[in-house]
């Protein structure tokens, strides 16, 4: 559906180049949603702009629908642009026209007649769920329903791709994912090509199949979101993965536990998809003569599947304690000895 | 009664004077308007990261603008003397007045438009942008509706300044109150004269606010 080849993107300013994108290679597939995180400065807006041609970047190919609209016109992108929409972390309506009319402004710049576009503008306010908020201007509307205007007037010229830039930052959590049970939804019902930038790697758990991360203009890890959880590669990758799994807060705990349970070993498991649906815990209570404590434990769930950690305390005969940590490992259970007494 | 309080006021000549002065200013607000939208979107459009960035042409515009902006409007008009010959034909009678009084204010209303303009969030135009709308679009579509609270109230403070163009045009033998007042007023030592034309113009003024301030606020959905 997408595909950047070597592109790289610089921007001359007075102090000199700035190189926002370079040598990224992404291919996003049609149907899927696709997440680019990182933190700001990261080039995560540059590069979604490059999508629909609101920026042209310096070298490389984009292939959007197998076109690479770095080579065609301006008339040409303009139409390219009706099937690549966009919404915005401040939403970007127009304030002069109510709800109904902000959503018409695509269909007007299409060309499409008064009657089907009023149709369309209908159907549009009802899949995004803002029946009887027609006639209001977005100075009446919450965050929350203005971005479903967004997402409207970005549906209203059936799109092939939607391009988030940072579309529920400026929302508090609970609007965040109700716009992000929307997006899910209308990924579904209308088979759309979703790429969203985030810096919060919830929106990425909740509702991405995979995720690229993004670093100083590089694309430093790519993966599925399950895959990138599990076994994050980069210290930033780390970082994002943190933010979700919570494993900081239990980080500072971990000197706590310590104190708290002298004896034995404390181990976290890490679990991702299968794994979490599995009865290890029982299995190795059954198998093993030990003592085993649960003393902390989290699951999240992703689009594609669960993903858990669990701290537990062993306690009993080293040799014993060995071998059970060997036997977790068999079941692909991802573990680490926090502490080694 | 009325007749004793201003001895020396002619009312029908105070009227016409009064259509003469309302006319004059009418025609050249709706003038300035459009020729200062005009210059205002080309200084807007034409710098640096807009639709048609293009730096020769910007500073071009921003010269002219500038240099009629800044000679004071006495002089412009001694200076249009054959200009508004070659246009108008002559020199007496309200349309005489109208090159002066466009040239003098629509580089004035130009600034105004561009300031306007930028007030527009960015976000809105480069969404338009991204739904593939020409420039042509965002012209119409988004750049005029959405500063129109602002380019009416700077159209609204322009015919008020238009007011008081229309009143030094009387040196040129435009007519309207200002020439009422100078010559049959001051020159002629008839106060009362005087003091009806203020009146009128100020009243002129308060009502040009006034319809500026109630369009402002209806059309303002923010």
């Amino acid at each position: 559906m997408i595909s950047l080849k070597n592109i790289s993107k610089k921007f001359s300013t007075k102090q000199g180049t700035i190189v926002a994108v370079e040598e990224v290679n992404l291919d996003i597939k049609k149907g899927e949603i696709f997440g680019i995180i990182g933190y700001s400065g990261a080039g995560k807006s540059t590069l979604i702009r490059l999508l629909n041609g609101l920026e042209k970047p310096t070298s490389g190919e984009i292939i959007v629908n197998n076109e690479d609209i770095t080579k065609i016109n301006e008339v040409k992108l303009r139409q390219v642009r009706q099937k690549v929409s966009m919404i915005f972390q401040h939403f970007n309506l127009l304030w002069s026209r109510t709800v109904e009319e902000n959503i018409a402004f695509p269909l007007e710049i299409a060309g499409i007649p008064p009657a089907q576009r009023s149709q369309r503008v209908k159907e549009l306010i009802d899949l995004v769920g803002l029946e009887g908020r027609g006639h209001y201007y977005p100075s009446q509307l919450s965050g929350g329903q203005k971005q479903r205007v967004g997402i409207a007037r970005a549906l209203a010229n059936r799109p092939e791709v939607l391009l988030c830039d940072e579309a529920t930052s400026a929302l508090d959590p609970e609007t965040t994912d109700s716009i992000l049970d929307l997006l899910v939804s209308i990924n579904a019902k209308l088979g759309l090509t979703i790429v969203l930038i985030t810096h919060e790697m919830q929106v990425i758990q909740k509702i991405c199949g995979r995720v690229a991360v993004m670093e100083k203009g590089h694309v430093v890890e790519e993966g599925n979101v399950l895959d990138v959880f599990q076994n994050p590669q980069q210290t930033i990758t780390k970082r994002f993965v943190s933010q979700v799994s919570d494993s900081n807060k239990a980080l500072q705990t971990i000197q706590q536990l310590k104190e708290l349970y002298p004896n034995g070993k404390l181990i976290k498991l890490v679990f991702v998809g299968e794994q979490a649906v599995q009865p290890i815990l029982s299995r190795l209570i059954k198998q093993f003569d030990l003592e085993v404590n649960i003393v902390q434990g989290n699951i999240s769930h992703t689009q594609t599947g669960a993903f858990g950690t669990l701290i537990l305390q062993l306690e009993g005969e080293a040799l014993l304690i060995d071998d059970a940590i060997r036997y977790i490992h068999e079941q692909k259970v991802n573990t680490e000895v926090i502490n080694n007494d | 009664m009325i007749n004793n309080l201003f001895p020396n006021v002619d009312w029908p000549k105070m009227w016409e004077a009064t259509v003469e002065t309302l006319y004059m200013t009418a025609v050249s607000t709706i003038l300035t308007a459009i020729i200062g939208l005009v210059l205002g979107l080309l200084l807007f459009l034409t710098s640096p990261h807009q639709a048609w960035a293009n730096k020769l042409a910007n500073w071009l515009t921003g010269a002219f603008v500038n240099i009629f902006r800044s000679i004071p409007f006495i002089i412009l008009i001694i200076l249009l003397i054959p200009l508004t010959k070659f246009l108008v034909g002559t020199m007496r009678g309200p349309n005489a007045a109208f090159p002066a009084l466009v040239i003098g204010a629509a580089p004035f209303y130009a600034r105004m438009v561009l300031i306007a303009l930028r007030e527009i969030d960015k976000g809105v135009l480069e969404a338009a942008k991204s739904m593939g709308a020409k420039t042509s679009t965002i012209i119409w579509k988004v750049l005029m509706p959405e500063s129109m609270p602002a380019l009416v109230s700077g159209i609204t403070v322009t015919a008020i300044s238009l007011v008081g163009y229309t009143a030094m045009a009387g040196i040129i033998g435009a007519g309207g109150l200002g020439t009422l007042a100078f010559l049959d007023g001051f020159q002629r030592g008839r106060t009362d004269v005087t003091l009806v034309a203020t009146v009128l113009i100020l009243i002129m003024v308060f009502i040009i606010q006034w319809i500026g301030d109630v369009i402002t606020t209806k059309i303002d959905k923010r």
